[in-house]
């Protein structure tokens, strides 16, 4: 029997007609699948370390190559299908757990694409956000219940609010760590955060000093690893989360290999050149509620209380609860992570198969707050696969004050989700420390990409709030009935608090 | 009926208001009302109006009038059981009607003249709050019983026709207030049903509306947080309560309770001192849930108090004129001229802001 089962996923065809023998495929992919015969004088292919990035192909200057993904090479079976006959002849090769990147890529529900939204007819006129305002300016941060006034015929205030994050539009950068993602990507997202009037969050990879001057624009995590924590770290940014869990890989810590810790990644996380960064699932000082207190008023009395602080869990069972207690532990604001978020490096049967629906979550999860009446003491911040402007205004409608985008964000500067993040060999020079690779990615062009991505949505986003006659994302907010469900069942419609199309 | 009610359905469509304030206090009769919102028939399409008068019953003004309405006789029953049980009934009588041409199948209606004594287990809840409490109770848990108004020395009357021909079914030229409020509906997706017609009221609030508010999902769930439940077809109990949690729970002076349901734009903001504008800010962030969107305009009265105001674009008319010691409201200026044909002064008020009658310094009225 043959010691290698497993089978190239992709064929790269190459046209001969087209082909000049540039050798541009050879130097573009890192995984090595293209070579030059100096002696025939003609580039090869190598289709089965191939992981379908399409960087060759994008970059072929006549567009002489396709990859495709290899169909049907197994007999068809519904049960067993390619993917799960694959990875059993993988680990039978290799043993061990089965790594990947990336968010979850099963075809299960994604239930933003079974709730529609509405539009005003002649009742209620809709607003055309060119000529009238279309406010989208959203706090993040713990707001009082009510103010209180010093009477007399000037009114004036005497609460006092606490620290806000102000957001130009709703949605920010997601957590993508120095050391997941290279220096020009890290810095791309910091630059255009602060030049769109959002937030860029550093993950758990340290701040660069690079990165400082951005940080007013950044909010840094204190993940399990404390990789890069100091006073000064909290300090400079505009707000610290706590990481607690991922939406990828619920209940499991982070492993950056020491090969990537390069020096400047060792600098900016604070640990020995080379050796593993190793995150631990749990914090080792949070085993209960109590502890996570502890740890965000140590946070908040180190930055002064001038700085909100926010908790980051997974979406899994009972996140209500778990959100609520983060709440009342005092966070100023809780992001949480759907079972589609992305990562650098996961177990694929946990990213696969832990977690859940970050609509679901959602919708959970500021309906007990509500309910509880503590809603405004934090803001919602929702993350796990936000596509388009779409998935946000139904976001916002289902009750999150913002959204996080990682995966979006790396589109934008070029990531064609191969899931290969965890290789290293990113060639879109964006997970990946290898300076021949990470050159790849021009931070100002990546800046001007990930800049009108957010200003289109913002455009959209008026756009659809103009059409349904609201003019301020106030209103938008937790306004369910601006959602209708199609193909739901009752249970489903009830969960997310939301009416059937027609209704 | 209990079903139907309890639908949270917003209410859409245009329609008619006026309301005149004597802030001398004088009081005067209904029929000046009736004359000035009849001049909007065009505005309304005969599928609801009514009316708010204030000072209508200075004999009882300690005691809190309820004006309820029953579809059956049962309901009237379980209700009154309701009311011997939490309250004291100092007295009950049908609300004075005549037979009307143009009005039918007019439900059973009856007013209770009640107080509420402390709650001794609860006594962190005053009589307002104590009336709150009874006056959602009828509405969501006795089955076809439903109240108009429960407020001192107010009263609402409404039904399903046109405005003037309520008026007239009511008997309003018999009663004197020094603050009448009316409103003709043209509702679009409701059926004529009693207790949807304007105004709505809570306590002494009483609204009535031309609008739409596109932010009622929002809204209602707001609202949810500090115990109200928004169980009516309209969306016009949203401003209702959120009126009464502004200003009453809350002890926001009026402008203020106005900055948060209809408040400035971020860029007006930006042109604000520092002081204001921190105020301003701090009004968005916190009471974004109570942010009115869409095009509205009401008028909302209180004791001793008409207010006036329109969404913060101005998408529904509302033009005010005074003309000595009264203060006229409308949505057409026709509608005052009617009444009052030439007036001290006519004005538009600006989007969002709060056009406010107040009594005379000095003047009691309760
Ligand atoms: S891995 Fe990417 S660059 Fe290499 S052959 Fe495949 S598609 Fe082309
Ligand atoms: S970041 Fe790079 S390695 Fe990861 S999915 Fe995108 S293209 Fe592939």
């Amino acid at each position: 029997m043959p010691e290698w089962l497993t089978q190239a996923e992709f064929v790269i065809e190459r046209d001969p007609e087209r082909c000049i023998q540039c050798k541009v495929c050879v130097r573009q992919c890192a995984n090595e699948v293209h070579r030059f015969d100096a002696e025939l004088g003609e580039v090869f292919s190598d289709s089965d370390k191939c992981v379908g990035c399409h960087r060759c192909v994008s970059l072929c200057p006549t567009n002489a190559l396709s990859v495709r993904q290899v169909e049907l090479d197994f007999r068809s079976n519904a049960n067993w299908t390619p993917q799960a006959i694959r990875n059993i002849y993988k680990q039978a090769e290799q043993g061990g757990v089965l790594l990947t990147g990336m968010g979850n890529p099963e075809p299960l529900p994604v239930y933003w694409d079974r709730m529609l939204l509405n539009a005003s007819q002649v009742t209620n006129p809709s607003i055309d956000p060119l000529r009238e305002p279309m406010e989208l300016l959203t706090y993040l941060g713990a707001k009082p219940t009510r103010l209180k006034y010093e009477g007399g015929d000037e009114p004036r205030l005497e609460t006092e609010l606490g620290p806000q994050l102000e957001l130009q539009v709703p949605v920010m950068f997601s957590t993508m760590s120095y050391g997941s993602i290279s220096y020009n990507a890290s810095l791309a997202l910091a630059r255009a955060a602060s030049e769109v009037g959002t937030y860029a969050n550093t993950g758990e990879g340290g701040l660069h000093a690079g990165i400082r001057p951005f940080a007013k624009n950044m909010i840094v995590q204190v993940a399990s690893g404390r990789f890069g924590v100091d006073a000064d770290y909290l300090n400079a940014a505009a707000a610290v989360e706590i990481k607690i869990g991922q939406g990828a890989k619920p209940g499991i810590g982070g492993h950056l290999p020491g090969e990537k810790v390069t020096a400047e990644i060792s600098a900016t996380r604070m640990i020995p050149l080379g050796t593993d960064a190793i995150s631990p699932a749990p914090h080792h000082d949070i085993y209960s509620i109590e502890d996570l207190r502890q740890l965000i008023y140590a946070i908040k009395e180190t930055t002064r209380y001038r700085k909100p602080v926010g908790v980051k869990i997974a979406a899994v069972h009972h996140i209500a609860a778990i959100a609520s207690g983060a709440v009342r532990a005092g966070a100023d604001f809780v992001a949480i992570d759907g079972y589609r978020g992305g990562t650098g490096a996961a177990p694929t049967m946990i990213r696969n198969n832990v977690g859940i629906p970050i609509e679901f979550a959602l919708a959970a999860v500021d309906a007990r707050l509500r309910e509880e009446g503590i809603r405004q003491d934090a803001s919602l911040v929702v993350a796990g696969s936000f596509r388009c402007a779409a998935d946000v205004v139904k976001a916002i409608a289902l009750g999150a004050d913002a959204c996080y985008i990682g995966t979006g964000a790396l589109v934008a500067m070029g990531c064609h989700l191969c899931q290969k993040c965890y290789t290293g060999r990113c060639n879109w020079g964006i997970a990946t420390q290898d300076p021949y690779l990470t050159r790849r990615l021009n931070p100002n062009i990546a800046v001007r990409r990930l800049v009108n991505l957010l200003e289109s949505w913002r455009h959209e986003i008026k756009e659809i709030m103009g059409g349904m006659g609201i003019n301020a994302v106030e209103s938008l907010r937790g306004n369910r009935d601006h959602l209708r469900g199609i193909g739901l069942t009752d249970r489903e419609l009830n969960a997310l608090g939301i009416q059937m199309a027609g209704e | 009926m209990a079903t139907r009610r309890l639908l949270p359905f917003k209410d859409m469509g245009g329609c008619s208001i006026t309301g005149i304030m004597d802030e001398s206090g004088r009081r005067f009769a209904g029929d000046t009302i009736i004359r000035s919102i009849r001049n909007m028939h065009e505005r309304s399409n005969g599928l609801g109006g009514g009316f708010a008068a204030y000072g209508i019953y200075p004999e009882r003004d300690e005691q809190y009038a309820m004006h309820l309405m029953f579809d059956t006789h049962q309901a009237k029953r379980d209700t009154e059981a309701l009311l011997d049980q939490r309250a004291t009934v100092h007295l009950a009588e049908p609300i004075p009607t005549r037979a009307h041409p143009a009005i039918s199948g007019e439900p059973i209606l009856h007013r209770y003249f009640v107080n509420i004594e402390a709650d001794r287990g609860r006594p962190h809840l005053g009589e307002d709050d104590l009336v709150v409490e009874l006056h959602m109770q009828i509405n969501a848990e006795v089955e076809d019983a439903f109240v108009f108004s429960a407020g001192k020395n107010m009263g609402c009357f409404k039904g399903v026709g046109y405005p003037e021909d309520i008026g007239e079914f009511f008997r309003l030229e018999e009663y004197d207030a020094y603050i009448w409020i009316a409103h003709g509906r043209f509702p679009t997706n409701t059926t004529g049903w009693w207790g949807g017609a304007h105004p709505f009221s809570l306590l002494d609030w009483a609204i009535v509306h031309n609008g739409e508010i596109s932010s009622y999902g929002i809204n209602k769930r707001y609202l949810r947080n500090f115990g109200y439940e928004c169980t009516l077809q309209t969306d016009t109990e949203v401003i209702a309560y959120m009126f009464d949690l502004l200003m009453r729970k809350h002890g926001l002076p009026l402008e203020l309770a106005c900055s948060a349901m209809a408040p400035p734009f971020w860029n007006e903001i930006e042109r604000m001192d520092e002081v204001e504008q921190a105020q301003a800010r701090a009004i968005r962030a916190v009471y974004g849930g109570a942010l009115l969107n869409g095009p509205f305009a009401v008028v909302v009265g209180s004791t001793g108090r008409m207010i006036g105001f329109s969404d913060r674009t101005k998408l529904r008319p509302q033009v005010c004129a005074r003309s000595g010691d009264r203060l006229y409201i409308s949505s057409e200026e026709a509608a005052i001229r009617t009444v009052c044909p030439d007036p001290d002064v006519v004005w538009h008020p600006e989007a969002g802001e709060p056009v406010l009658g107040e009594l005379q310094a000095g003047v009691k009225v309760n």
